[in-house]
């Protein structure tokens, strides 16, 4: 895999990006694939931060206190994140729309507050039990824990995401896959075709915390440094607008969202202050004016005719009115 | 013996119970924004904590910077707010509610707006201070404590002035939505936007009248916290924007009263909890509650139960 990757290096080198802005690039990628899931599915979930903080946490603690190699890490960072989801998952999954989404940044938060705490929580429990002080140290609190051998490489990330973008397409094409877009377009609908919704939803919520916690780990052995603030509203809002960037229609899309969207502030290096208020002007532009994303062959062709005749100067046709979507409380 | 840990305990107790309205008047206030928002168009407003931020902002640069005093200072914090939340309807939530987006979407472009707004005031923090935190002057409203012996209650002027300001906005709030004619069509536009249309209501004007009124409350809550913690930077509005939001849903979404009582109770939460177990639990907790109320009563404390939600 080495000259593929030397290759295209020597094609991305010249724009601004380096290896390790490759390599986050491609941890982006997988988060995006993880947001697209649960999206395809119709469910709202901000919750892949916090799953990408217990796959990351899990994950180090893993090769450095464990000894074990990248791959346990990987593993067990993954498990752990599907352990946890799957009692997240079963009550938080029947809210819907907005509250869904508020109920999982609560879900983020608490996972990041829990870990701040954890090693004051055990230190002083221990301490109760023994009737001594005892000093606790594992995650490090809002320190966290530092000099992480860096374990990733990029052909294990390459790999990983070439991996998970055949089983994408396998999913499409199976039943499971045709299930997830059914409970997006109707719920009740599906559940009347004999749609295990519940089953689904679930699964699907649990899958998308086994590729956050897979992330999580990968950026951890990058990073080499893991703290509980990376993983917070800010990093859910992240992963959310990589899959907006990118368009939620295909799964190409959210990939590509990931991919561009921490590429762009590295290519475009003369904004460097004003990358925040790019980031913000990027997300309220593509949902306004661009709503299906970058990946979304129907809306470029429509905004193409809509340029065309601005220009051309042609009167304008009629809009058709626009079918209301169920999800939408206009009325 | 006993009798001395008794007295002390009703002596924080009293104390912890006013620092709790103060706090609670804050959070209530800026819930009110939310609500008042969700209730009129449905949607969630997150970029409403980064008005909270500019009303602190506003303040800051207008009573540091301009050195004006406080009583023209904060009706210039609420305007500045107000006026913010204005552009923010015109810019991000009337495009989407024209194409009929769905409600995600016009989370998501709030979403967008917040971290823009927060960016820029950022910026203009670095401009204006060559670092990213700015200090309120000390000699605003009167330091000395108003010491009351008998109940050993140390109380500070700010928190009294906050209080009592908070109030008066609370009521003129409630008064202009029940009796008067504004705050009918307000009420109209939430039922139904369609009906209140056909009848003659100007729907967009109520639509931006809302979201002034929302921001100029946003940007007050701001200003008020300003004032209490000296410091304001422009990450202020994160930990609230969760805070305000646990208030609507304990409150019932888009619920107003529910709004007030939701802000009370998680300032009274937060600080019995940092009482009890220290401060580091105290959002865990709220954000626990917050969790568990989505899932028992997702229509809220005083919200009634509507087909559309969970």
């Amino acid at each position: 895999m080495d000259p593929i990757i030397d290759a295209l290096l020597s094609v991305l080198r010249p724009i601004g990006i380096t290896e390790i802005v490759l390599q986050f690039m491609l941890v982006n990628a997988i988060l995006g694939v993880s947001i697209y899931l649960t999206l395809y599915t119709g469910m709202f979930s901000l919750a892949n931060a916090g799953f990408m903080a217990i796959g990351a946490y899990a994950g180090v603690l893993i090769t450095t206190q464990l000894d074990l190699p990248l791959f346990a890490g990987l593993i067990g960072g993954m498990v752990l994140a599907g352990i946890i989801a799957l009692p997240i998952g079963y009550p938080v999954l029947r809210l819907k729309d907005i509250y869904l989404a508020i109920a999982t940044i609560g879900f983020g938060e608490v996972v990041r507050i829990m870990i701040l705490n954890f090693d004051s929580l055990v230190a002083s429990t221990l301490s109760n039990i023994e009737g001594e002080r005892v000093r606790f140290e594992l995650l490090g609190g809002a320190r966290g824990i530092r000099s992480i051998p860096k374990l990733t490489e990029t052909w294990h990330l390459m790999l990983f995401l070439l991996v998970i973008m055949f089983l994408l397409i396998r999913l499409h094409r199976s039943r499971f896959g045709r299930a997830m877009a059914a409970i997006r377009q109707d719920e009740s609908a599906a559940a009347n075709m004999g749609i295990d919704v519940v089953y689904i939803k679930n699964a699907v919520f649990i899958l998308s915390a086994m590729l956050a916690g897979a992330a999580g780990a990968f950026n951890g052995h990058l990073t080499r440094i893991v703290t509980p603030d990376a993983f917070g509203f800010d990093k859910a809002v992240d992963i959310l607008a990589f899959a907006v960037l990118g368009g939620m229609g295909t799964w190409v899309g959210p990939i590509v969202g990931g991919l561009v969207l921490t590429a762009l502030p590295e290519v475009l290096r003369f904004l460097k202050e004003y990358r925040g208020v790019f980031n913000g002007l990027v997300l309220l532009v593509v949902i306004v004016y661009l709503p299906g994303g970058l990946i979304n062959p129907t809306g470029w062709r429509k905004t193409w005719r809509w340029l065309t005749r601005r220009i051309s100067g042609d009167p304008p046709e009629t809009p058709a009115p626009s079918a209301p979507s169920n999800t939408d409380g206009g009325d | 013996m006993k009798q001395l840990k008794t007295e002390l305990f009703m002596d924080t107790f009293l104390q912890q119970t006013f620092n709790a309205i103060s706090l609670g008047a804050i959070y209530s206030l800026f819930a009110l924004g939310y609500a008042l928002v969700f209730s009129v168009l449905g949607v969630l407003n997150l970029a409403h904590s980064a008005l909270f931020m500019w009303g602190a902002f506003i303040g800051l640069i207008a009573t540091d910077h301009w050195g004006l005093p406080l009583w023209v200072a904060f009706p210039l914090a609420m305007l500045g707010a107000g006026l913010l939340s204005v552009a923010l309807e015109i810019v991000a939530f009337r495009p989407l509610r024209r194409r009929n987006a769905a409600r995600i979407s016009q989370l998501i472009s709030s979403i967008g707006a917040a971290i823009l707004l927060v960016n820029i005031a950022q910026l203009i923090f670095l401009e204006i201070y060559s670092r990213t935190e700015g200090y309120f002057p000390r000699d605003l409203i009167s330091n000395e404590p108003i010491i009351i012996e008998s109940l050993s209650l140390r109380i500070s002027p700010v928190r009294v002035v906050i209080v009592v300001a908070a109030l008066v906005l609370m009521v003129a709030l409630q008064y202009m939505v029940t009796n008067t004619r504004v705050g009918q069509q307000m009420r109209a536009v939430a039922f139904n936007q369609r009906i209140a249309g056909l009848l003659g209501i100007n729907v967009s004007t109520i639509f931006i009248l809302t979201f002034f009124l929302a921001g100029a409350l946003g940007g007050a809550a701001g200003m008020f916290y300003g004032l209490v913690f000296g410091t304001v930077d422009p990450f202020i509005g994160q930990d609230i924007a969760l805070i305000g939001l646990t208030a609507i849903v304990l409150g019932g979404m888009g619920n107003i009263q529910g709004a007030l009582v939701g802000g009370f109770l998680v300032a009274a939460i937060q600080t019995l909890s940092t009482a009890v177990g220290g401060s580091s639990y105290r959002n865990a907790i709220v954000f626990v509650l917050l969790f568990l109320i989505l899932l028992v009563r997702p229509q809220g404390l005083l919200g009634q139960a509507e087909s559309t939600r969970a």
